[in-house]
């Protein structure tokens, strides 16, 4: 079936048991998003210890592939600087702009390596981006501070 | 709702929509539930276009040759046609690329009244005056309001919604004021399906001498609708909604305000003088179709209302509100599944929006695809409905008169389907 594709069961583990999910504080940048077709949104801080991201918390109301891919997000960019998050946000994108024509690298990705199902579907890739615009304006948005 | 006439074959029906025998996913039938978002074409419709463009093509109110006169008169007749199918006179109809354009363009018109003549002094809006809307608006008759309200510092208001998701009318007089310039509601919402007493909002606008604006897009299409009789000022509505094509609407409004309206797209088409220092205007409706119109997409209009009138308005809305009955005790039946708006079908045309507890709807909608069912998700352009009703999103079945009790059946089994890939059953 078609749908076991797109729905892997990591994201469905994401979905139910979300990583790092929940507003935190001290943070030094907040992103609010909202995907404008479906309404679904999502609200993310980030906070940074020099270059390393030391925290990303977050709150949202979303589909399963919005929610998961934030809390993946989470698991592949706190505790890393931000040049290697950023690079790994890129191939996240990559891999969701190519309508499933791309091999992902799992060293890179990780549970992240489950989207590309999604990618197949073009109407699906906006929700699995939803938090990682958030993070990238978050952080921009740090620096900016700083 | 009770109709005399037989009931409709819709059997015999569907084969003149040829999408609907199309699969879907692998193989799957297609099951097409979203007609409020578009619905689809008969090859009456087709055939029309095709007809058009291959033996009478050119364009429309210019040119001295022969094909210049029948495209004329093959754009013009559809005007006509499409007049007598909703309660209008010829001149009062104007074509417009769709039903969005038609809010925006009687709003810009009322925005650009302050600066033209004195027979436009009726529409100008300004400071200390109101401009009422409903919550249940979709955004084309919302936000065009919204903007004019901030372009001329007139003050916005709304009439609330009911729990259950009808127009809270209860304070009619505290809502439309004697402050009020124009009331504009929709016929029937785009969401619930919930048809607003036009009666009781066009005699609380007229009392007070404001102009009303109905959004028709979801009436039209779908029962009987005579704008004369309902007695509105304006009124928009969109081709697409109707078996007809993409890129063509139509804004109704009564003959003496079209004459006194002043344009809002200008240029070619629409004059009546031209000189350097100025220009004058033709009547209406030349003069709100600036440009080179749309032609073949009139004329498949004109055929949809004709194949609309063949079929029966008033038969087609007694179909369409037996598979509202069924869908929503359908849906009631399942565990799980929240219904949003009335859980009736009384004054309601065939619209069920619903929520299924632990999936969410873009996700609802992901599995009911994937078993060929066609439904709406999301917010369907109706925002603060949706925040009214405690719903952050909704899934939304749709009905035409080509469907059928099966594809009732097949959306509900569909929601059960949801239900277990979710492990919530």
């Amino acid at each position: 079936m078609q749908l076991q594709q797109m729905y892997q069961e990591i994201i469905l583990d994401h979905y139910k048991n979300p990583h790092g999910r929940g507003l935190r504080d001290p943070f030094d940048a907040e992103s609010f998003q909202v995907n404008p077709t479906c309404g679904d949104e999502v609200t993310l801080r980030v906070k940074l210890d020099g270059e390393i991201v030391s925290d990303v918390s977050y709150d949202g109301q979303g589909c399963s592939i919005s929610q998961a891919s934030t809390s993946v997000l989470t698991d592949l960019v706190v505790g890393k600087p931000v040049g290697e998050a950023f690079k790994k946000m890129d191939a996240f994108v990559e891999l969701m702009q190519s309508r499933g024509q791309i091999e992902p690298d799992e060293d890179v990705l990780e549970d992240g390596i489950a989207f590309a199902g999604v990618s197949k579907y073009p109407a699906r890739v906006k929700c699995a981006l939803l938090g990682w615009m958030a993070f990238k304006d978050a952080v921009a948005r740090s620096q900016g501070a700083a | 709702m009770t109709t005399t006439a037989a009931p409709l074959d819709v059997t015999a029906l569907r084969a003149d929509f040829p999408i609907l025998s199309r699969t879907v996913r692998d193989g799957k039938r297609l099951v097409y539930l979203d007609s409020g978002a578009t619905s689809q074409r008969p090859t009456q419709v087709l055939d029309a276009e095709k007809a058009f463009l291959q033996q009478h093509n050119a364009a429309v109110h210019r040119g001295a040759h022969q094909l210049a006169e029948e495209a004329t008169d093959a754009y013009e007749g559809a005007r006509q046609r499409i007049a007598d199918f909703v309660g209008a006179d010829f001149g009062e109809l104007v074509f417009t690329k769709n039903a969005t354009e038609g809010f925006n363009l009687v709003a810009y018109a009322m925005g650009n009244a302050a600066t033209s003549g004195p027979e436009a002094a009726r529409f100008v809006v300004g400071p200390g005056d109101e401009i009422v809307v409903t919550e249940m608006e979709h955004h084309a008759n919302l936000v065009p309001w919204q903007q004019l309200a901030a372009r001329t510092g007139a003050t916005l208001k709304w009439f609330k919604l009911t729990p259950d998701g009808r127009l809270d009318l209860s304070d009619v007089d505290s809502v439309i004021t004697p402050r009020a310039k124009v009331v504009a509601f929709t016929h029937q919402s785009n969401v619930t399906g919930v048809i607003n007493p036009v009666d009781v909002l066009v005699a609380a606008a007229q009392k007070v001498g404001a102009l009303t604006v109905l959004d028709a897009c979801q009436s039209v299409p779908h029962s009987p609708v005579n704008f004369r009789k309902l007695g509105v000022d304006f009124a928009s509505f969109s081709g697409h909604k109707m078996l007809g094509p993409s890129g063509i609407g139509v804004l109704y409004g009564r003959r003496e305000l079209l004459e006194a309206l002043p344009p809002f797209i200008t240029g070619g088409s629409m004059i009546e003088l031209v000189k350097m220092e100025g220009s004058t205007f033709a009547p209406p409706p030349q003069r709100f179709e600036a440009g080179s119109p749309m032609t073949s997409q009139a004329v498949g209009l004109g055929a949809a209302v004709d194949y609309l009138s063949v079929v029966g308005m008033e038969r087609i809305n007694a179909h369409e509100h037996a598979l509202t009955v069924a869908a929503l005790e359908g849906l009631s039946s399942v565990k799980g599944v929240r219904l949003i708006g009335p859980s009736d079908a009384v004054n309601r045309g065939g619209a069920v929006p619903f929520e299924i507890e632990g999936v969410h709807p873009h996700d609802a909608g992901q599995v009911l695809d994937s078993l060929g069912i066609a439904v709406r998700v999301g917010h369907h352009c109706a925002w603060p409905l949706h925040r009214c009703l405690n719903a952050q999103s909704s899934v939304r079945a749709t009905f035409y008169l080509y469907n059928t009790l099966d594809e009732v059946d097949a959306l509900v089994d569909g929601v059960r389907e949801a239900q277990k890939f979710f492990g919530v059953a």
